[in-house]
């Protein structure tokens, strides 16, 4: 058993991160709220939409459009990257559109074909160039990316001053515009989501939404993607999203609740990982997976216990009337 | 199949027209739905638009509105391209069009109706509130505004439907079959709503799945099978030969186009 489960240190994986640790792990746990937030936010509209695969979709074949940036550019650039990535979302839902539109395969299917289609082009690619021409673009880390290693990246410096190391300052900077461009375009969302025919009698491009929405989803994924790789951008695009219709038939509770998952899954994934010694990044998937299960068996309203209850206790009430 | 009726075109002032439908053709993967459809509705009627199953009756509203691609024709409200008046439209889609679990409250839904007339980035103020409230009212679902959605019944979620379209201020609706799968009192309030808003001068075409009560309720009647059959004043409309032409001589529906009639006479 010993040899399974390590041992549990209270110190060591409660207390010492919060106390020793925190120039390591408060970073890592930063970037696991980050990017499940900026992604969780995005994920509740592909949720409302019935596109959570789209998400999926999008973060496979986001890799071509890296490899395309990268054998073009020559370099790994956040701009080049974030171009690659955006012209392979819009690439893809383009071809979803097309295939589904123009032919009598219905859109889940569609989604599977223009994604896997873009993800192998990516693979090809990369083996073609990952020798010659300095590309160097991994595989393993574009899909399972590595959290812990954010720590060591080189800190963003303005004016002398250190704002926490680059990847963590970029993915601030993309939650904090996700939750801005929801806030803008609430409204928009809202309508176009809910009735699309509605929102284009309103005069509300519902066509241009969907493309800005796609657009939005592949900056979120690719700046996501460094650190903790395509798995648990899906993941973390659908869970607490799911998580938070489960509690909430308001959509702007839902989005609090989805604050308030990534949070606890960035906290509860990193002492996790610590006490097992695993990727964080898998642990907090792990970690999200628990609050939705426990959300999925506790919630008073309609939870699996509340149900079993139901079933139990209240059946033969109505019965004897 | 007969030529197509159109009683009034020529007698109505530019000024007196709400729509305006021209040569209207729309394909579904190049099988023609609508075929040439030309239609002029004098502004403040109520309008059915009655037809068999697959007779284009949605789908003639939702070209009007630019919701489709149209292979050929044009559509002018008030006198312009539709794209232009937008915000004089006002739209009842289909109830089983939505998901009825998403998560919004009644109030909600109601303020889309406001979203047209609101610009970018502008959130609905107190007075939109208050004209949703008011709308509310009038289809007697205030009590309900905070409701999710999704405990409604499918009478309540007509009428929150209703008091969005209501909430839109427009002069000319165009409505999805309001009385499908409603309750009695709801299709009475829904009637008596209608009736109101053509009495303020507002236009108001509806797609209607029921002869007999058809007759009944509308003034003039759209005889729609991928044609318009004939567009009229519903007493010079409903008309045995007319309708058997539109129906095509169904046998399950002339049995009861004949017992329409019969009721008529």
């Amino acid at each position: 058993m010993n040899a399974l489960i390590p041992s549990f240190d209270f110190q060591r994986i409660f207390i010492a991160p919060w106390t020793s640790g925190f120039e390591t792990f408060g970073w890592i746990v930063l970037m696991g709220f980050l990017v499940t937030a900026a992604c969780g936010l995005v994920g509740n509209f592909l949720i409302l939409r019935r596109m959570s695969l789209v998400g999926d979709a999008i973060s496979h074949s986001v890799l071509p459009g890296l490899a395309v940036a990268f054998i073009l550019s020559q370099s790994r650039s956040t701009t080049a990257m974030f171009l690659g990535a955006l012209a392979a979302g819009i690439v893809t839902t383009v071809l979803i559109e097309l295939i589904h539109r123009k032919s009598r395969v219905k859109q889940d299917a569609a989604i599977g074909i223009a994604f896997t289609s873009l993800f192998a082009l990516g693979v090809i690619l990369i083996n073609l160039y990952a020798g010659k021409g300095g590309v160097d673009l991994d595989q393993e880390c574009v899909l399972y990316g590595e959290i812990a290693f954010v720590p060591l990246e080189p800190p963003v410096m303005i004016g002398g001053q250190s704002f926490g190391p680059t990847p963590v300052v970029r993915m601030a900077l993309v939650a904090a515009a996700t939750a801005l461009l929801i806030a803008f375009f609430y409204k928009e969302l809202l309508v176009s989501s809910f009735d699309p025919a509605l929102a284009v009698s309103l005069g509300i491009n519902a066509t241009l939404i969907h493309y800005a929405l796609m657009s939005w989803l592949s900056v979120v994924v690719v700046s996501a993607f460094e650190s903790v790789g395509a798995i648990l951008v899906i993941a973390m695009l659908i869970l607490p999203g799911a998580t938070a219709t489960l509690l909430s038939h308001r959509l702007p509770v839902m989005l609090g609740l989805t604050l308030l998952h990534a949070a606890v899954s960035a906290v509860l994934g990193m002492h996790l990982a610590l006490w097992l010694d695993c990727s964080p990044a898998g642990a907090m998937v792990v970690a999200g997976t628990v609050l939705f299960k426990s959300a999925w068996i506790f919630n008073p309203t309609d939870g699996l216990l509340r149900r079993w209850f139901w079933t139990r206790l209240e059946k033969p009430v109505i019965e004897a009337t | 199949m007969s030529a197509p009726e159109n009683k009034h075109p020529a007698a109505i002032a530019p000024a007196d027209i709400s729509l305006e439908v021209h040569d209207l053709t729309v394909a579904y993967h190049k099988k023609p739905v609508l075929w040439g459809i030309d239609l002029v509705v004098p502004r403040g009627k109520l309008v059915g638009i009655v037809g068999p199953n697959g007779a284009g009756k949605s789908t003639l509203i939702k070209a009007a509105m630019g919701l489709l691609p149209v292979s050929s024709g044009w559509v002018k409200v008030f006198g312009e391209p539709v794209k232009d008046n937008l915000t004089r439209i006002g739209y009842v889609p289909q109830r089983e069009s939505v998901d009825w679990d998403f998560p919004v409250s009644v109030m909600d839904v109601v303020l889309m109706g406001r979203y047209g007339k609101l610009g970018l980035l502008k959130r609905p103020t107190k007075a939109d509130h208050d004209k949703a409230r008011e709308c509310l009212d009038k289809v007697k679902m205030l009590p309900y505004a905070n409701r999710q959605i999704s405990n409604l019944s499918g009478g309540q979620q007509q009428r929150v439907f209703l008091a969005r379209a209501l909430a839109q201020e427009s002069d000319l609706y165009f409505m999805d079959e309001p009385f499908s799968g409603v309750d009695a009192a709801t299709e009475v309030a829904i009637v008596e709503l209608l009736h109101e808003l053509k009495s303020r001068g507002k236009t108001l075409m509806v797609v209607h799945h029921d002869l007999p009560t058809a007759r009944s309720y509308f003034d003039m009647l759209l005889l729609l099978n991928m044609r318009v059959v004939a567009f009229g004043p519903t007493n010079e409309v409903f008309t045995n030969d007319l309708l058997q032409s539109t129906y095509g001589g169904r046998l399950t529906i002339m049995s009861e186009v004949a017992e329409a009639v019969r009721a008529k006479d």
